[in-house]
C-alpha cells in the first residue's frame, strides 16, 4: 500500500442548525475535533454504536453539510456514495439500464454508443447479467439491487467511495457475496473506500484499518489486527466484546 | 412499482370516458343536426329514433346541443386542470424541494386561497376578467385550481427530496432542475394522476354551476352547464332537455370518478 493520500479530514467539528424563520434556531454539536486520512487503496472502516456521528461525518465529507471547524481536504474527483437500504437507492421509474446510463448523462462527455459500452462493462464488473438491463429496480432481489448500486456508484469511475452500511440489510450469504465484490473492485478499479459499519465482524473481514468513533469522536485507530487482537480504548473492548 | 394490473374500477373508467370521448371529438366534427338550426323537427317532442334526446322549445336537436356542449366543457375542464396541474405542481415541486422561505410564503398565500370557497373565488375572478368569455372562465377556474395541486405535489415532493436516489444522484453533479424533472416527477404520479382526475370532475362542475348561474360560458358558445340552465326553463314541457344534458354530466364526471378511485386503489395495492 502506497502512502498517497485520497483524503484529509483535520480537526474537524460541525453538526445541525435547525430551525426555519419563524422559529428559533438550535445547534447541535455531532462532530468534535476529528482528524484522520484515507490512504490510497485501502478499505478504512468506521465503527461505532448507532447515533455516534458516523452518517454525520460521511455527510461532512461529501459536502452535504459544512463543517464548523477544521479542513476536510479531497484529492480526488468527486467521490460518491453506497447507501444501506438498497430498496430506496435506485429509481423505481425507470429500468436498470436507463439508472446505470444515468450518472454518464449527467457526466455529459460520452455519445450514446458509448455510454451503453460503459453501462455493460460495469454490470459484467458487478457480475450480473445483461438481462437484468431491462427491468425495474422492484423485480430485482435485494443482492441485486445493491449490485446496481454499486455499479451507478462506480460508472463515473470515482477513485473514493464512502459505503454506510452496504451489506447490513442483506443475509449473510449475500453479506459475504457482496463484500468479495466490494474487495474485488477496489483491487480492479484502484479505489479506496471508507467503510461505515456497526458490524464489527463485517470490518474484521473487509477492511485494512479501523477508525473507532464514539460520541462524535475518534477514540481509537489502527490496523485491523492492532484494534481486533490489542484494543487500548475500554470503548473499543466493549465494542469487541459485544460483538462476540 | 409492480406490475401495474387494470382493476375493475379503471377498467370500467376508462371504458366509460374513452366512449364519451370518441363522441365528445365526434362532436366537434359531427354532429346529426346542426346545434344551433331552429325547426329541424317538432317543437318540444320527447326523444324518437330522429331525436335521440328530444327537441326544445324551438325545435333544436338536444343530442346535437348535448355533444357539442359537452366538447365545450370538456375542452374547460381539461384546460382548467392543465392550468392547475402544470403552475400547482410547479409551486409544489419548488416549494416541497427548496423548503424555507420561499416555502413559507408560498404556503401560507395557498392557505389563504384555500380559505376562500373555490366558486366565490372564481367569481371574483370573472368579475375583473369580464364575465361571458370561454377563456375568462377557464383562466379564472385555472387559477383557483392551482392551491390544490400545489399542497399535494408538495408533500410528495418533499418527502423524496432526501431519500436516496435523489442523495445519490445529487452527488454526481445532476442540476435541481434534471432532479425534479427526471428524478423526482415520474415518482410523484402516484399522487398526481388522482389528483387530476378529482381536479377534473371539480372543474366539470365547477364550470356547470357558473354557467349555469350565468357568469360562465354564454352563448353562441354552449356548455353543458349554460343548457342546463336553458332546461330548467322548459323543465316542465321538455324535461327531457334536463335530464339528457344531466345524465351526460353524471356519466363524464362518474367515468372520471372511477378512474381516480382505481388509480387509488391501484396505489394502495402496491404500497
Amino acid at each position: 500500500m502506497n502512502e498517497e493520500l485520497v483524503l484529509s479530514v483535520s480537526h474537524v467539528s460541525g453538526g445541525y442548525h435547525e430551525g426555519g424563520p419563524f422559529r428559533k434556531g438550535t445547534y447541535q454539536e455531532v462532530l468534535h475535533d476529528v482528524t484522520f486520512d484515507v490512504h490510497h487503496g485501502e478499505i478504512l472502516g468506521l465503527v461505532g454504536e448507532s447515533g455516534t456521528g458516523k452518517s454525520t461525518l460521511s455527510r461532512a465529507i461529501l459536502g452535504i453539510i459544512k463543517p464548523d471547524q477544521g479542513t476536510i481536504t479531497h484529492y480526488t474527483k468527486r467521490p460518491q456514495m453506497i447507501f444501506q437500504d438498497p430498496y430506496s437507492s435506485l429509481n423505481p421509474a425507470y429500468t436498470v439500464e436507463w439508472i446505470l446510463e444515468e450518472p454518464l448523462r449527467i457526466y455529459g462527455k460520452y455519445d450514446g454508443p458509448e455510454r451503453k459500452r460503459r453501462v455493460r462493462d460495469m454490470l459484467k464488473r458487478v457480475e450480473l447479467p445483461e438481462e437484468v438491463l431491462a427491468a425495474k429496480p422492484s423485480e430485482l432481489s435485494g443482492g441485486q439491487r445493491q449490485r446496481v448500486s454499486i455499479a451507478t456508484a462506480l460508472i463515473q469511475r470515482p477513485r473514493f467511495l464512502i459505503a454506510d452500511e452496504p451489506v447490513s440489510a442483506l443475509d449473510v450469504t449475500i453479506q459475504a457475496q457482496i463484500l468479495k465484490l466490494l474487495r474485488q473492485l477496489r483491487d480492479e478499479l484502484d479505489l479506496s473506500y471508507l467503510f461505515i459499519s456497526h458490524d464489527l465482524n463485517v470490518v474484521y473481514q473487509l477492511c485494512d484499518r479501523v477508525l473507532v468513533m464514539k460520541s462524535g469522536r475518534i477514540v481509537e485507530q489502527g490496523t485491523v489486527e492492532d484494534i481486533f487482537d490489542h484494543p487500548k480504548e475500554d470503548y473499543t473492548k466493549q465494542l469487541l466484546a459485544a460483538a462476540e | 412499482m409492480k406490475k401495474a394490473k387494470l382493476n375493475g374500477y379503471l377498467k370500467a373508467g376508462l371504458i366509460l370516458t374513452a366512449i364519451l370521448t370518441v363522441l365528445i371529438i365526434l362532436g366537434f366534427f359531427w354532429t346529426p343536426y346542426d346545434p344551433e338550426a331552429m325547426m329541424t323537427g317538432p317543437k318540444l317532442q320527447g326523444p324518437t329514433w330522429q331525436h335521440l334526446m328530444g327537441t326544445d322549445k324551438f325545435g333544436r336537436d338536444i343530442f346535437s346541443r348535448v355533444l357539442r356542449g359537452a366538447g365545450s366543457t370538456f375542452t374547460i375542464a381539461a384546460s382548467v386542470v392543465a392550468i392547475g396541474a402544470v403552475c400547482g405542481t410547479a409551486v409544489g415541486a419548488l416549494t416541497g424541494y427548496f423548503g424555507g422561505m420561499v416555502d413559507e410564503t408560498l404556503m401560507r398565500l395557498n392557505d389563504a386561497l384555500t380559505a376562500f370557497p373555490s366558486i366565490l373565488l372564481a367569481l371574483v375572478i370573472i368579475s375583473i376578467l369580464g364575465p361571458g368569455k370561454k377563456y375568462n372562465v377557464i383562466v379564472a377556474l385555472g387559477l383557483v385550481f392551482i392551491p390544490s395541486f400545489a399542497r399535494v405535489t408538495r408533500t410528495a415532493f418533499a418527502a423524496l427530496r432526501d431519500v436516496n436516489y435523489v442523495k445519490s444522484v445529487r452527488l454526481m453533479g445532476a442540476s435541481n432542475g434534471r432532479i425534479l424533472l427526471v428524478h423526482i416527477l415520474p415518482n410523484t404520479m402516484s399522487v398526481l394522476l388522482p389528483a387530476i382526475t378529482i381536479g377534473f370532475n371539480n372543474a366539470v362542475l365547477a364550470e356547470a354551476s357558473m354557467s349555469f348561474l350565468g357568469i360562465g360560458v354564454t352563448p353562441p358558445d354552449a356548455s353543458l352547464g349554460y343548457m342546463l340552465s336553458e332546461a330548467q326553463g322548459m323543465f316542465v314541457a321538455a324535461p327531457w332537455y334536463a335530464l339528457g344534458t344531466g345524465i351526460t354530466i353524471v356519466l363524464l364526471v362518474f367515468g372520471v370518478g372511477l378512474i381516480g378511485e382505481g388509480l387509488q386503489r391501484r396505489n394502495g395495492e402496491v404500497a
